[in-house]
């Protein structure tokens, strides 16, 4: 769904991308034949419910899948590198270097017996000839941006003396250590306070502005992402089913299941109007409808939606893929 | 952290006096050392003698009660059979046990921990499944049948090694040893490799399991995605976390190393504690059983507790504090 054109080559692009979970019945794609690109300093936000392949679909470009997960097909070219066909040693010098992962879960991506210094240290001194003390000093530095105060001390703790979302801030900070190209960031912000997690989209914006970081900003915010993210990408089912500018597709949805996200997310409704969850559940991995997996959640299904894969729709920089899309409308 | 010290010192004089009281009132049950102390031709009346002397015709509790007066003043008695204090004869045997019992852990751990990571990492491999199928082995085979074993490979067959018995020792820093003597190290070779196969093969697993365990951990997939090598990844992320439990196991098998080595230092003739523990308990030798269950008390108190500072120093999660037992 290449649906944009621009002189120069994008810093990622993701070509048909599928990573699949081996089970005792089979292999079942958790991502299955993706497409985007992410330019110099964009951040793009990956929005989708549970279980939908954001996380899986963050792995596999830095191809971190481990069994019983494993990318089978598509190509992830960094600057114009194919990442799937790199050394690992080489795959290793681009890790935390040039793309930095922010986790998921902050309670597990700490190693309780080593201190907060050497976890962040180590993110430098693993990539640049510099001495143990210089990188403390980047490390305390990066600590303050994202509200630490006190880093120096703070450096000498062990991760069990830090909170959940001190710890998210830790990895927030490690992650920003050698400016990357692309940052990775997997529900980054969830377990931080509103003021916090402001001084960190600031800080992250910042970054993207100066740096010409990139951020894939994985989320289940659409508030956030309206705020920070110059496009968004809608995943459902191993698939991205909509994608393009921000203010195009959460103000002009064309898919079902976008407008469904936006209407039961409490922040994006308009004061007094009700909530509306999508109906029933995200099916399990290795029980997807045929054809649109969306179409036994939704209401603007037809006949064809069950016999037929819908191909993407390229409209300018926004597409989609649904037989029956949402109707275009003028901006408001 | 003093708090904590003396809290652990006053239970352990609990624990102390309670043992006091079982050991010596189970050797008074096995049996009267006076038949076996008195010579033959003796008779009636220096046989009379020698029970007076030796405080036997008094009741068992007021035995008791001799035993732990002079034991407070630091005197746990005299052996029956050589005439001299207890404690002092347990402890000339001393350095023969500890340098094998050194020997040996050192053995296991430099051993022990580098296999275990090898086959921890990767555990379905033919190289891990073969040296995880020999620790099951070197675990369970009895140790005396594999000390005769190695005798009749190393020494009878191969005629490589001494077969039994300590070599020639110097003094270092004032104490006898073997370790520093062509002589001392070829008979210890043997006695020593005994004592350490089955704690290699306990270290080997316990890193093996614990590895493979770690390798899926969160925190090594996010340092894999910092780009950290694999070297120090398993060098010092896996690593550190191991070593809690090996200084544990490494801890609790060297106090009972240095007390119970009786089968090894048996089939070796070596000349160390767990001989002369097996000599006392056949010659009814009270006073030195008594103290040497009392001393292998203390030891096994002393290890807990330096064991419970260095896993306090290596988990930055553990505090000792007075308040936890
Ligand atoms: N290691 C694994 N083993 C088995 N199944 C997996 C594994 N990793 C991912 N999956 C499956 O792949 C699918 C996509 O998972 P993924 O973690 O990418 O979802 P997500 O969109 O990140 O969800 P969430 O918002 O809950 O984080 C899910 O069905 C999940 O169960
Ligand atoms: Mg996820």
């Amino acid at each position: 769904m290449n649906a944009e054109f621009t002189q120069d080559a994008p810093l990622l692009d993701v070509q048909g991308l599928k990573t699949v979970i081996h089970l005792p019945d089979g292999a079942w794609p958790a991502v299955d034949g993706i497409d985007f690109t992410v330019q110099r300093g964009e951040v793009l936000g990956l929005v989708g419910e549970s279980g939908s392949g954001k996380s899986v679909t963050g792995f596999s470009i830095v191809q971190l899948m481990d069994s019983p997960a494993e990318v089978i097909a598509g190509r992830v070219l960094f600057n114009n590198e194919d990442l799937r066909l790199a050394s690992e040693e080489r795959l290793r010098s681009l890790r935390g270097n040039r793309i930095a992962m922010i986790f998921q879960d902050p309670l597990m991506t700490l190693n309780p017996v080593l201190s907060i210094g050497e976890q962040m240290a180590e993110a430098i001194l693993e990539h640049r000839d510099v001495g143990r003390q210089e990188a403390l000093r980047a490390a305390a530095d990066a600590l303050v941006r994202v509200g630490i105060s006190l880093p120096e001390a703070r450096l000498r703790q062990y991760p069990h003396e830090f909170s959940g979302g001190m710890r998210q801030r830790v990895a927030i900070a490690t992650a920003m250590l050698n400016a990357p190209d692309l940052i990775i960031a997997d529900e980054p912000t969830t377990a931080l306070d509103v003021t916090i997690q402001s001084q960190i989209l600031f800080e992250v914006q910042k970054l993207a502005r100066d740096s010409g970081t990139a951020v894939i900003w994985i989320t289940h915010d659409l508030a956030v992402v309206a705020e920070l993210a110059d496009r968004v990408a809608v995943m459902y089912s191993g698939r991205i089913v909509e994608i393009g500018p921000v203010d195009e597709v959460l103000d002009r949805s064309r898919h079902p299941y976008t407008l469904g996200l936006l209407r039961s997310s409490a922040a994006m409704v308009e004061p007094g109007q009700r909530l509306n969850q999508i109906n029933g559940m995200a099916p399990r991995i290795d029980a997807r409808p045929s054809g649109c997996p969306f179409r036994t959640r939704c209401d603007r299904a037809m006949s064809i939606c069950a016999e037929q894969d819908p191909t993407p729709t390229i409209d300018g920089r926004h597409g989609f893929r649904c037989h029956n899309p949402m109707p275009q409308r003028d901006a408001a | 952290m003093a708090t904590y010290i003396l809290q652990r010192l006053l239970q352990s004089a609990g624990v102390m006096l309670a043992v006091s009281v079982a050991v010596f009132f189970s050797v008074y049950g096995i049996g009267d050392p006076i038949e076996l102390l008195v010579p033959p031709q003796a008779g009636a009346a220096e046989r009379l003698e020698l029970i007076q002397r030796l405080g036997l015709d008094q009741p068992a509790w007021q035995q008791y009660l001799t035993f732990m007066g002079n034991a407070l003043h630091g005197d746990l008695g005299r052996s029956f059979a050589h005439g001299v204090p207890a404690v002092g004869l347990i402890l000339s045997r001393l350095p023969a046990t500890m340098e094998l019992v050194l020997l040996a852990l050192s053995l296991a751990v430099l051993v022990g921990v580098p296999l275990g990571l090898f086959a921890g990492l990767d555990p379905h491999g033919k190289p891990a499944r073969l040296i995880l199928a020999c620790t099951v082995v070197g675990y369970s085979l009895p140790n005396f049948w594999k000390g005769m074993m190695l005798i009749l490979l190393f020494s009878v067959l191969l005629g490589w090694l001494p077969t039994a018995e300590r070599g020639e020792t110097v003094t270092v820093l004032g104490i006898r040893t073997s370790l520093f003597t062509a002589d001392g190290l070829r008979h210890l070779v043997l006695p020593a490799l005994n004592l350490a196969i089955p704690n290699v093969a306990l270290v080997i697993r316990l890193v093996a399991t614990g590895t493979t365990d770690l390798m899926t951990q969160e925190f090594v997939k996010y340092a894999r995605a910092k780009g950290v090598r694999p070297r120090r990844i398993v060098g010092r992320h896996v690593l550190r976390n191991i070593l809690i439990p090996v200084v544990t196991v490494v801890g609790i098998e060297f106090g009972s190393l240095v007390a119970f080595s009786t089968v090894t230092e048996t089939v070796f003739a070596w000349p160390g504690m767990g001989k002369l523990l097996i000599q006392s308990i056949y010659q009814l030798d009270r006073p030195v059983v008594v103290a040497y269950v009392m001393l292998a008390t203390f030891l096994f108190i002393s290890v807990n507790l330096l064991v419970d500072i260095l896993y306090a120093a290596l988990d930055p999660r553990v505090k000792l504090t007075g308040g936890a037992a």
